[in-house]
């Protein structure tokens, strides 16, 4: 069904720990994973399933790890792939950072915890958060423990446990609306959306009830009611705890949150925008001797709003040197690794326009090699604003003990990369 | 303090220290020296000889070191299966610990070790545990049942682990369920036939409660096992739709992508007038476009899937082009299937949108994504006709880069852009033949040769051009000599005064010097052809080419069909069928997607006399009347004006060229890549000829018996039993004189749902005939065989033999005058004989014709009085319901009864193997022999077949 095996590699595909889930794959085969990766990669066939005789690998690459799930049946690919990033996030959870090292350091707790995720190739419990409750890293602590199963496990709210207090009881809840807009050189918008999404953190005794009220279009129409502004979400994801039946009949959100951080839900918006920090460059190369860059920033949203920690991204080719900038405000600098320029401005507020000039020399030998186009990107913040203009209504809180809790809400507006393309004019 | 400590050892006398730590009285010490032992195991090194020892520490209530010696036992009990069972008594033991953990961890890995002593002790622990109070024991040895039956599946059966896990998806909990369910459908793939699944609206029906309740995995399980469900009729479907549609919600692209393949199956039974149909449509289309925004690899395994639902619905994102542009930092392969997907989606409302995105990508530097978003640019022009002239103009440009590769690739696509709009852009050669000398790759050089060959009469210095070529003969790839001889010979026929030296060079270069016995074959036929009848020569080379369809690529539509039940897996990601990758699926059965229902709404264009319901016909090539060479290459086996092999030559090399084309016609037919008259874009165009392979569904029936059986059905006839499918006696169809000895006679019969064609080969000829077989022409409902043509014995001289050919309905289509008219060629060691014969078209009616009422009602009323025909039935005495009941036999259903002034009126239904139905009104005057049929259907070119079967099966 799904997997037969997984396998941690290192960058050279060395095994740095593995689980035989079904044994009907020969653990040798993995042998043949890294030749066949660098075959592919070769002949420009890079794939994230390769197969080898009758063994098919499914991988994926985190930091310098590939997890690889090998099977020689028609397993559930999209199944392995969220199992196998649902790992990378488990054991994140557990060690902070998964890389080599943390693997080593803790092949105990990888192996106790492989032995939990999957049962014959069959995903089990892959909430972190439970698993923290019966799988913990100081093995010390258990022997007087007599650890239990939490019956969370096998409940049906499989993400929450029972009996958990706080003194003071509230929920933050985070809106973040990121938007994408890909501008090309002729500075026509070619393509614009909208993903949202809400994240919460929870600190709520017991076992709360929750619903949420957004200003949902859909909603809006079912109720009959026909105020204000209303959005229009074009799909919506949930998490685990939201009841999807009910949603499907009535769009009420309703769930027992997770404790703790969690994104309840995400959104995607098609609505038309425009870029919300406007960019205009000339880049001028004189083959053979420099390129000249100027780069126009405008702020095209609300003069109250600000946008916080702007970063304009300006590519540069790779044989360039000795770089000299110019800016109205904030910090140009060279990042030589990614062939960039990186300007940051810590704060720009709506309406204004600022401009970085750039001049980089260019050796005489020219490079052969053709190099791609990368666009130039924007990253921004802009807090207490939504796009969109997606509100929280009210989040209902209701816990069987009766006690009073508070919600917060914040919206934040980000840059998922603002894009604009642009054209070099060789001189 | 990490656990990377437990890494570094000292070199010597590692494993006897490791002993004697593990042989410790202290507990600290113990725990520590096993974990060393499984970081040896963790870097390969083999630490089996500790065997006895770490199973010593087996016995220890610190679950941590309970678990690393489990881990222990899970590696190495296999090397050691003796002295494995050292540790079954603690299995047992712990099976019946008080910690709900601790026995499942022991039932857990109980069953993964693989020996066979330990699963005798097994059975006992695991059928408590399968009742444990613990849900969490019970879910997990629900697992355990699957990973047992993998060792012994004997024992499992034996032991009645089958039924206690299938009561398991009774259980209260979700997750119990989900485990179970996920076990049995692990236990049903490896044994297809085990009917253990049976899946009934009950279980259907927890199976979707508790898919409201439990984990993401166990969704998809659930989900998974939904999918291999076929509802019983329109209404169930869409009630198992309405509750699997909220999982399209799920954060999860896994439990989404399941979802999807659980609607896409079911949404075949739904009636399309349906109004939910068009809102599930409507609700499939967002959460595919959000899986673009999973991770990369979610993204191709989504990608791969959405080409799949493209094809089969293109409907549902025929709007969402924009979200397959390719972003600057896709991967690679997520690229590839963007350009494929928007290429599928273009069409005349966006093609300008697209062009300018092809454009622009032909200009970046990843070469293989250029040359692909070159070639998109070409299959743009072929499928949207407005856009071509656009699309030419844009490659133009891009030759004028000059950047090779770029040039090549547009070379390539120029050529099928002239096939698919003969003699509107030639005005373009001028600018190609600027280019010739940058082509370095096979497939430009031959693209080019095949331009200039096609257009030579256009280009002054063609045969210059083409004689620049011949010099490197030799040096040349297959394909392109194959394309030199080709367009040599073109351009003599055109200009035969001044290029004769030069076909008689490439034809000595072919024949003479080459190695390649398709190269030599290619030249010979020429050469005869041109020697013998340079007329005939002209009609073969220069015959009218078959347009390239607009669709190139398309997946042939019964693996389509197959690929959309397995969306999200592997099989989806390849677009290939399970059993090509998956060993011992050999017998598996192929899933299909369920019929629609029969409201007759699925026939939409009745007018092609074939089917829309059943969208077997592959894409097939314009047809173009009269065209020889087309036929040739699309396997048609349509006897050629004269008849039988070609008219003799005289030469002394006549034998060898009449082998060519007698003996060699299989091969030259199975050649696709590079079939005669050199059309290169015939790789595209002749997929269409091959169609499809036939389903392997029926059982070939042994001669011997399907004879005797033959007999007792003739006998049954005789003697007036209106029992089985009426079935006209045989005829001659090829008499010994057209067969040169074989004498073929035979008739259709309709057995147990399987067409089947019952033939008698009689050798009338001296000599012993082998090696029969049999092929259809394409027909006008799709019929081929379903098997090769079993004549198991050589057929001596006056010897009869009675065949029975099983026929599948998913052949390609290609309407026929008359209708039933179905063209055969026979071959044996002799020769290939054609014939053509008529089948009553009451083989095809199908067992699942009965409509319901209000179906009929509604139906009868939809269908235009126009496409209302009426017959009479002479001499016909029956009453009436003898009449029914005679017509049922042969699958002709009365649905209701009326009578009026002693006149019975009979309400009839009849569906056609591809879907089409015919409604029918039989009026019987009691005592009046004169029946009158009033026929009604949205395709009315089968009346006059369909009236036929009546009277046939009526009067016999």
């Amino acid at each position: 069904m799904s997997a037969s095996a997984i396998f941690v590699l290192d960058l050279k595909g060395k095994v740095l720990i593995c689980r035989n889930y079904k044994g009907d794959v020969d653990m040798a085969e993995i042998d043949h994973f890294m030749p066949l990766l660098m075959q592919h990669e070769e002949e420009g066939l890079l794939s994230p399933v390769m197969s080898h005789g009758n063994v098919h690998f499914m991988w994926i690459k985190h930091s310098n790890l590939y997890l690889v799930a090998t099977t020689n049946k028609n397993s559930n690919a999209s199944l392995v792939y969220s199992f196998l990033y649902k790992i990378v996030e488990v054991f994140t959870e557990y060690f902070k950072e998964l890389e080599e090292e943390s693997i080593q350091d803790n092949f105990v707790v990888v192996y106790e915890l492989l032995d939990e995720l999957m049962d014959f190739g069959f995903p089990q419990t892959t909430e972190s958060k439970i698993l923290q409750e019966y799988i913990t890293q100081e093995g010390a602590k258990l022997e007087v423990a007599k650890t239990k199963v939490p019956t969370t496990v096998t409940n049906a709210v499989s993400w929450r446990s029972e009996g958990i207090k706080y003194k003071k009881n509230e929920v933050f809840i985070d809106v973040i609306e990121s938007i994408n807009v890909l501008v090309n050189a002729n500075g026509s918008v070619m393509s614009s959306d909208i993903v949202g999404s809400i994240k919460l953190k929870t600190m709520l005794s017991g076992m709360p009830e929750l619903r949420l009220g957004l200003n949902d279009r859909v909603l809006f129409a079912l109720t009959g009611r026909d105020k204000g502004k209303t959005v229009v979400m074009e799909d919506v994801k949930f998490h685990q705890c939201v009841r999807l039946s009910r949603f499907e009949s009535d769009r009420t959100i309703s769930f027992i949150p997770p404790d703790g951080e969690s994104e309840l839900m995400s959104y995607r918006i098609n609505t038309h925008v425009k870029p919300l920090i406007w960019i205009e460059s000339v880049i001028e190369k004189f083959s053979h001797s420099r390129v000249e860059i100027m780069v126009k920033a405008k702020g095209q949203f609300k003069k109250q709003s600000v946008a916080n920690n702007v970063e304009v991204r300006v590519p540069v080719p790779s044989d360039a040197d000795s770089p000299k900038f110019k800016t109205s405000t904030g910090n140009a600098k060279y990042v030589p690794e990614k062939n960039l320029v990186v300007w940051t401005i810590k704060s720009f507020p709506g309406g204004k326009e600022f401009l970085m000039r750039a001049h980089f020399g260019l050796p005489s030998v020219e490079n052969d090699e053709a190099e791609g186009k990368p666009p130039i990107t924007v990253k921004f913040e802009i807090p207490y604003f939504t796009v969109s203009g997606i509100q929280v209504r009210y989040m209902k809180i209701i816990e069987k003990s009766g006690y009073q809790a508070l919600p917060w809400v914040r919206y934040i507006t980000q840059s998922g990369g603002t894009v604009a393309t642009f054209l070099i004019s060789a001189l | 303090m990490t656990d990377s400590k437990y890494f570094t050892t000292t070199k010597k006398g590692e494993i006897f220290e490791l002993k004697a730590e593990l042989n410790s009285d202290k507990k600290e010490k113990k725990k520590e020296a096993v974990k060393k032992v499984i970081a040896s195991m963790t870097v390969g090194k083999d630490v089996s000889a500790l065997f006895p020892d770490v199973v010593n520490c087996m016995q220890t209530d610190n679950l941590e070191l309970k678990k690393l010696v489990y881990l222990y036992l899970m590696n190495y009990a296999k090397s050691q299966p003796d002295m494995a069972i050292m540790a079954v008594n603690t299995f047992v033991k712990d099976c019946e610990d008080p910690n709900p953990l601790i026995r499942a961890l022991a039932v857990r890995t109980m069953g993964c070790i693989r020996v066979d002593k330990i699963t005798e002790y097994l059975c006992e622990p695991l059928r408590k545990c399968l009742k444990d109070e613990d849900p969490y024991v019970r879910k997990t040895a629900a697992v355990c049942v699957a990973k047992l039956h993998d060792i012994n599946a004997q024992l499992v059966e034996d032991q009645g682990f089958l039924d206690t896990l299938k009561d398991l998806i009774s259980d209260s909990n979700p997750m119990v369920v989900a485990n179970a369910v996920a076990a049995l459908s692990e236990i049903a793939e490896s044994h297809p036939n085990s009917n253990l699944l049976d899946l009934n609206p009950q279980t259907i029906n927890k199976l979707l409660t508790a898919l409201n309740e439990c984990t993401e995995w166990g969704q998809i399980f659930i989900l998974d096992c939904l999918a291999n469900y076929t509802p019983r009729d329109d209404r169930e479907s869409q009630s198992i739709c309405e509750r699997v549609t909220p999982r399209l919600s799920h954060a999860n692209s896994a439990v989404v992508l399941s979802a999807v393949k659980v609607l896409m199956k079911f949404m075949e039974m739904l009636p399309k007038d349906l109004d939910y149909y068009g809102t599930l449509l409507k609700k499939l289309a967002p959460p595919l476009v959000t899986l673009l925004s999973a991770e990369p690899e979610l993204q191709y395994v989504a990608l791969r899937n959405i080409n799949l639902i493209v094809q089969r619905r293109p409907e549902i994102l025929k709007h969402e082009m924009k979200v397959f542009f390719v972003k600057y930092n896709d991967p690679i392969y997520v690229k590839l299937e963007k350009l494929d997907i928007m290429i599928r989606l273009a069409s005349q409302a966006n093609i300008a949108q697209v062009l300018a995105e092809l454009k622009e990508y032909a200009t970046e530097v990843d070469v293989d994504f250029v040359r692909k978003a070159v070639r998109a640019i070409g299959r743009c022009a072929i499928k949207v006709e407005q856009s071509a002239e656009r699309c030419v103009s844009t490659l133009l440009d891009l030759i004028q880069t000059k950047v090779n590769y770029v040039v090549q690739e547009a070379i390539v696509v120029i050529k099928d852009i002239f096939r698919k709009y003969p003699n509107k852009y030639e005005s373009v050669i001028a600018t190609l033949c600027e280019n010739l000398d940058s082509l370095d790759e096979p497939e430009a050089r031959a693209a080019m040769i095949w331009i200039v060959g096609e257009y030579a009469e256009r280009i002054d210095n063609a045969d210059e051009l083409l004689e620049s070529f011949l010099e490197g003969f030799h040096d040349e790839s297959t394909q392109v000599q194959l394309q030199l001889l080709t367009a040599i010979v073109k351009l003599f026929l055109k200009k035969p005064t001044e290029t004769q030296e030069l076909v008689q060079q490439v034809l000595s270069l072919a024949t003479q010097d080459s190695d390649n016995p398709d190269l030599r074959d290619r030249g010979y036929i020429y050469w005869r052809l041109l020697s013998t009848d340079p007329v005939a020569a002209k009609e073969v080379v220069l015959a009218e080419k078959p347009l390239i369809s607009e669709e190139t690529d398309l997946i042939e539509p019964t693996l389509l069909e197959e690929l959309i039940c397995h969306i999200g897996t592997l099989a989806s990601v390849y677009h290939k069928p399970p059993s090509a990758f998956v060993e011992g699926s050999r017998g598996v059965q192929h899933k299909r997607l369920p019929g629609s229902a029969g409201s007759g709404e699925s026939v939409e264009s009745p007018d092609t006399g074939s089917a829309a319901g059943v969208p077997d016909a592959p894409p097939a090539v314009i047809p173009s009347q009269g065209d020889l060479l087309g036929d040739l290459l699309n396997l048609d086996l349509t006897p050629p004006a004269t008849s039988g092999p070609p008219p003799p030559a005289t030469s002394g090399l006549q034998l060898g060229a009449m082998d060519l084309l007698g003996g060699g016609l299989d091969s030259l037919m199975g050649d696709e890549s590079e079939p005669l008259g050199g059309d290169l874009g015939g790789g595209s165009a002749m997929g269409a000829g091959f169609g499809a392979p036939p389903a392997a569904t029926a059982a070939p029936f042994s001669a011997p018996v399907s004879g005797g059986l033959d007999d007792l059905f003739d006998l049954g006839g005789g003697v007036g039993m209106p029992m089985g499918a009426y079935s006209p006696p045989k005829t001659v169809w090829l008499p010994a004189m057209k067969g040169k000895g074989l004498e073929i006679s035979g008739t259709f019969a309709r057995r147990g749902g399987v067409i089947q064609m019952e033939m008698t080969l009689t050798n009338k000829a001296m000599s012993v005939m082998t090696d029969f077989a049999i092929q259809f022409n394409r027909n006008s409902f799709g019929l081929a065989p379903a098997g090769p043509l079993q004549v198991l014995t050589p057929l001596s001289p006056n010897q009869s033999i009675e065949v029975s050919l099983p026929l599948s309905t998913v052949g390609p289509v290609m309407k026929m005058d008359p209708l039933n008219n179905l063209q055969v060629a026979v071959k044996n060691n002799i020769d290939v004989f054609y014939f053509s014969c008529q089948y009553p078209i009451s083989m095809l009616f199908v067992e699942d014709g009965k409509m319901e009422r209000q179906v009929f009602l509604a139906t009868w009323k939809d269908i235009p009085n126009d496409n209302e025909a009426q017959f009479q039935i002479k001499d016909c005495h029956l009453s009436s319901d003898a009449a029914s009941s005679k017509l049922q036999g042969s699958n002709i259903f009365t649905i209701a009864k009326r009578t009026v002034d002693g006149q019975d009126m009979l309400y009839q239904s009849v569906k056609l193997s591809n879907g089409i139905w015919v409604l029918a009104e039989l009026r019987v005057q009691t005592g009046n022999p004169i029946f009158t049929v009033c026929l009604k259907c949205r395709a009315p070119e089968v009346s006059q077949c369909v009236f036929q079967s009546y009277e046939a099966v009526l009067k016999n």
